[in-house]
């Protein structure tokens, strides 16, 4: 420590960053508050994208041979509305979640990386603005390096919306391939998960090192909250899922633009082998999506049922389980591909398995509310909808798991509303809990509760709406990815339904949206404990000061701050401790004027410089037959170079600071000095 | 003060008016099983095979309304039993139960050990084609299927015939892209894969008209790649392969039809169909090029559908679905291979009437 404390010579070409403040403050900070909020306004801003886009697709369906989109946007739109729900919204929004509160939760003033932090979190904001950027260079002509074949298209059906991705969110191959997706737009798309891969990717080392290094002094493992146990869980599945994704999308960029021919199938390729590698991360990426919503409802349920999580160690290794069991279910995304018997039944068993964790966790949440005193405030309210919902799509995904009754559903909208049961009622729902409860750490006011509440029964009513019926449409034989439905097919009023349904969701999103603009600045203050938590995180003032914490916490027991609240009588019942309001004075206090001098990570430009580079590069291998293209991956090349040394070199503390070391060590703070 | 009771009143029905709504709307979908006529229908099996899945399906849905009954039942309870009312004490602080715990674990393992049995006695038996089954090659083409007939020589297209009461093993591939074979009241899915070899097990009890559709997305018109299945009696199969075994009959001079052939013949379409007028055949022979693939159209109008089984349309003739097909391919099926020909009136009245010939 005395070392970095030294005065160094500047190394540096740019001046360091200095404002916290204003633009640049955001440009350039580290600190994983920031970032967190970052990454939710630009999540919420492509679920808005993706939302427009399914609306588009409703839109059509409305009615048998509607002409109001071409196949060709029918296409692109489902392509884009899956990879940007998937990819740069409920991904995005849960790292925003893990961002914000992991730190607070676990007692920490930051992550234990908090530069790369703040890469992964451009990373993951160019390569959205690079996917999207399709719409401006899309160019139907083949890719380079191979020769596309491709049928003939009446001239007015060639759109620009057309001209986005249009090989589906799961790329299967090789229609997704140089042969039958000719022009770019799939290699925007190959390139753009890439590189979202890669931010997600950074950002699990710093979760997993966060989670087991900077813990404050008490909190064990088990002392854990449950959400940090799930985003723990989560980092891990990105760590060992990704790497395949990652491989299997070089193949394809590979394929497209250098001719290779790992899946085509005249040359001794396998089409197949991309279904494996695509499930192998794709299903993980399902838990990957839900867990993060399982650990906020576990946060919200004990709140508003004034009761501890019932079976806390049996929901944290139930969602363990589901993790691991998830790396052994892939293929039952493939039952109708062909493999074989055998591997059906294994598939089929093995899917069947993770039915059981996931019901053990449903049961402790219902245990937890059993007995207790409900308060159906608006997280509650989502958080219960998530359990009620998420109910549904478990027992529809067990219909999957009986291998020749989804040879019969697969491929058609009984899968499609099995999902938007776990992602929406699911997913959505209890990332939207979390966002009605920890609102007041991010602004000190709370989101108004009328609004709130209205917002969930619209958005309860319009979910079922859409996706109920979409289960009978299935087994009426309606099948997915499909623009156009015969009348005669007898699926037009259903049809009709889901899409009145998905304009009710909308109406809820904008209340939703109308809530938080207007809330923001005229909610009621919140004060530093408004809904009498548990965890750690609420014994900080709210807006969560920058330092996070005056004083870093101790912790002597799971749910740490009620027990400093609460004491229990004899019947086991909780009674106010005398001292708690002495208590939540006195965190405040100490939140707002902290004893000590806090040494907070600088701010850099490096992180943001750094992930400038890299879509250049992509823009550069899609065009690299050409002398623009060559010029861009050099480019992009060397501005990842120079800012990664620009990075290494960068001294951890200001040449001029003058901050004391009268930090105390074991603070959950002091292993930032090995910073990345 | 009388707004305030009312409002006290009303809002609960508010809250759980929504609730029993949605109630009544799956019942309302539920009750439409019987009534809805959809010919993709699940619920429908007219074959062997797919009673079989039928069956399973109706045991697992039994059991998970039960379990859904039980959950979602329990959940509402809780909600109304537990919800916070003045004079509610705060509750005891519970933090878990080892016994229970145990319980919610076995029991629904148990229940899914009873719902493997069916499921891994259904994949072994379904799989695998019997020994006396037909064979049928199915080809996926973007976007119709092809079918061959190996023990009869004929090839075909958008409709397979079968016999009834008997097995028909589908050895399905695909030309370019995956695609995936569906019948539902036959039988569930399964792929039709570049450079590999897949097999579906088919059967009908009756002689009917069934609708199929890829249902793996398959590029730009997948939604327009249907199929169609006829079954009839064996009678009436053998009258059917003896038909299409036939060579095509040419057509008389002078007519509307020659002009057909003609106009067949000068736009370049004997690249990717082909018309088996015989060995004995004067004209030019009408064979496709092996890399360009389009249907055979020898036994065209024997067809009751083409174009991938999307036309002609509900309640259009045959020669209305030709005409819309033949003015603009790529209007009627997106990405078509078949390209605008720019045909006249007249060229299209000639083809039409040549088409017909092809019995």
């Amino acid at each position: 420590m005395t070392a970095t404390a030294e005065r160094r010579p500047a190394t540096t070409i740019f001046r360091r960053p200095r404002s916290t403040t204003g633009f640049w403050g955001w440009v350039t900070t580290a600190d994983h508050k920031k970032i967190g909020i970052m990454y939710g306004y630009a999540a919420f801003i492509f679920f808005l994208v993706g939302g427009l886009e399914a609306l588009l697709l409703r839109i059509q369906l409305s009615s048998a041979d509607n002409t109001f989109l071409t196949a060709a946007e029918y296409n692109a739109a489902f392509t884009m509305h899956g990879t940007t729900m998937v990819f740069l919204f409920i991904m995005p929004i849960s790292a925003a979640f893990i961002n914000y509160l992991l730190p607070l939760m676990i007692g920490a003033r930051d992550v234990a990386f908090p530069r790369m932090n703040a890469l992964s979190w451009w990373i993951f904001l160019f390569a959205g603005i690079f996917l999207y950027s399709v719409l401006v260079f899309s160019d139907p002509a083949a890719p380079a390096g191979v020769e596309g074949v491709s049928g003939n298209l009446d001239p007015a059906d060639n759109t620009v919306l057309g001209g986005m991705p249009d090989g589906g969110w799961f790329g299967y191959q090789p229609n997704a391939g140089p042969f039958y997706s000719p022009g770019t737009a799939m290699d925007y798309w190959a390139l753009g998960v890439q590189f979202l891969g890669l931010a997600s990717l950074i950002s699990s080392v710093n979760f997993i090192v966060t989670i087991f290094n900077m813990r404050a002094l008490g909190m064990r493992l088990l002392r854990m909250p449950v959400f940090v146990w799930m985003s723990l869980v989560v980092a891990l599945l990105l760590l060992f899922s990704l790497p395949i994704i990652a491989i299997a999308l070089f193949m394809v960029t590979f394929d497209r633009q250098f001719g290779s021919l790992f899946f085509v199938a005249e040359a001794g390729g396998d089409p197949i082998l991309w279904q494996h590698l695509f499930w192998l991360f794709g299903h993980p990426e399902v838990y990957i999506l839900i867990l993060p919503a399982m650990g906020i409802v576990s946060e919200v349920l004990p709140v508003f049922s004034k009761k501890p999580l019932f079976g806390y160690a049996a929901v944290v290794f139930a969602g363990a389980a589901i993790a691991f069991l998830g790396f052994g279910v892939w293929a039952h995304h493939m039952f109708a591909s062909g493999i074989s018997p055998v591997a059906q039944a294994a598939f089929g068993l093995s899917t069947m398995t993770i039915a059981v964790p996931t019901g053990v966790k449903i049961f402790n949440w219902m245990g937890t509310m059993w007995g207790g005193r409900l308060k159906f405030t608006t997280p509650m309210l989502f958080a219960i909808g998530f359990v009620a919902m998420f109910v549904i799509g478990g027992l529809s995904g067990v219909t999957h798991a009986v291998v020749p009754s989804d040879w019969q559903q697969t491929d058609t909208y009984y899968i499609v509303a099995h999902f938007h049961y776990v992602l929406f009622g699911g997913s959505v729902f209890g990332l939207f809990a979390g966002l009605y409860y920890w609102f007041p750490k991010m602004t000190g006011r709370l989101l108004n509760e009328k609004l709130g509440k209205l917002n969930f029964w619209t958005m309860f009513t319009g979910f079922n709406l859409t996706f109920a019926p979409m289960h009978w449409l299935g087994l009426q034989g309606m099948v997915r990815r499909t623009a156009y439905y015969p009348p005669e097919a007898g699926f037009d009023f259903w049809n009709l339904v889901a899409t009145v349904g998905a304009f009710i969701i909308a109406a809820g999103v904008l209340i939703f949206m109308f809530n938080w603009w207007r809330s923001k600045k005229h909610g009621e203050p919140s004060g530093i404990d408004p809904w009498d938590a548990r965890t750690v995180e609420w014994t900080t003032p709210n807006p969560t000061p920058e330092y996070n914490f005056g004083v870093a916490p101790t912790v002597t027991s799971l749910d740490d701050f009620w027990h400093k609240k609460y004491a229990e009588d004899s019947e086991g019942r909780p009674v106010r401790r005398p001292e708690a309001e002495e208590t939540l004075t006195n965190l405040m206090e100490t939140g707002i004027n902290p004893p000590h001098p806090i040494h907070l990570p600088a701010p850099s430009y490096y992180p943001i410089l750094l992930a400038a580079g890299i879509p250049l590069v992509g823009w550069g291998i899609i065009y690299h037959t050409s002398f623009v293209g060559k010029l861009l991956i050099l480019v992009g090349v060397l501005v990842v170079a120079s800012a990664s040394f620009g990075w290494s070199m960068e001294p951890l503390e200001e040449p001029h600071d003058e901050h004391g070391d009268s930090e105390p060590s074991g603070d959950g703070y002091s292993s930032l000095e090995d910073d990345a | 003060m009388i707004w305030r009771h009312l409002g006290r009143l009303i809002r609960p029905l508010i809250r759980w008016g929504s609730l029993v709504a949605l109630t009544v709307f799956g019942l309302a979908a539920c009750s439409l099983v019987e009534i809805e006529d959809a010919p993709l229908t699940t619920f429908e099996p007219a074959g062997p095979f797919a009673e079989r899945i039928d069956a399973v399906f109706w045991q697992v849905f039994w059991i998970a309304v039960v379990i859904f009954v039980v959950v979602e039942g329990g959940i509402l309870l809780i909600v109304l039993l537990f919800r916070d009312r003045e004079g509610r004490k705060d509750p005891r602080q519970i933090h878990g139960n080892n016994k229970l715990e145990i319980t919610w674990t076995i029991i629904p393992a148990l229940i899914l050990t009873v719902i493997a049995v069916p499921t891994i006695q259904g994949v072994f038996d379904l799989t695998e084609c019997g020994d006396n089954a037909m064979p049928v090659e199915i080809i996926g083409h973007q976007w119709w299927f092809e079918y061959r007939y190996p023990d009869h020589g004929i090839e075909s297209a958008s409709v397979l015939a079968m016999p009834i009461d008997r097995e028909v093993c589908a050895y399905m591939t695909s030309a370019d892209v995956l695609h995936n074979y569906w019948v539902p009241h036959l039988m569930g899915k399964r792929y039709l894969v570049p450079g590999q070899e897949t097999t579906l097990r088919l059967q009908a009890d009756e002689p009917a008209e069934y609708w199929g559709h890829c249902a793996e997305f398959c590029g730009l018109s997948h939604s327009l790649m249907r199929a169609r299945v006829i079954s009839m009696t064996q009678t009436d199969f053998d009258a059917w392969v003896a038909d299409q075994q036939q060579y095509a009959v040419p057509p008389a001079t002078e007519s509307p039809a020659e002009a057909g052939l003609k106009v067949f013949q000068e736009q370049g379409c004997t690249q990717c169909h082909t018309v088996d007028y015989g060995p004995d055949y004067q004209g030019t022979n009408l064979v496709a090029d092996e890399f360009f693939n389009g249907p055979n159209l020898t036994h065209f109008a024997s067809r009751s559908v083409f174009a991938g089984a999307i036309l002609p349309r509900e309640g259009q003739s045959w020669s209305d679905g030709l005409r819309e097909w033949l003015a603009n391919p790529p209007k009627v099926k997106p990405g078509s291979f078949m390209p605008n020909l720019d045909l006249t009136h007249q060229e299209i009245e000639d083809l039409i009437a040549w088409l017909d010939t092809l019995k």
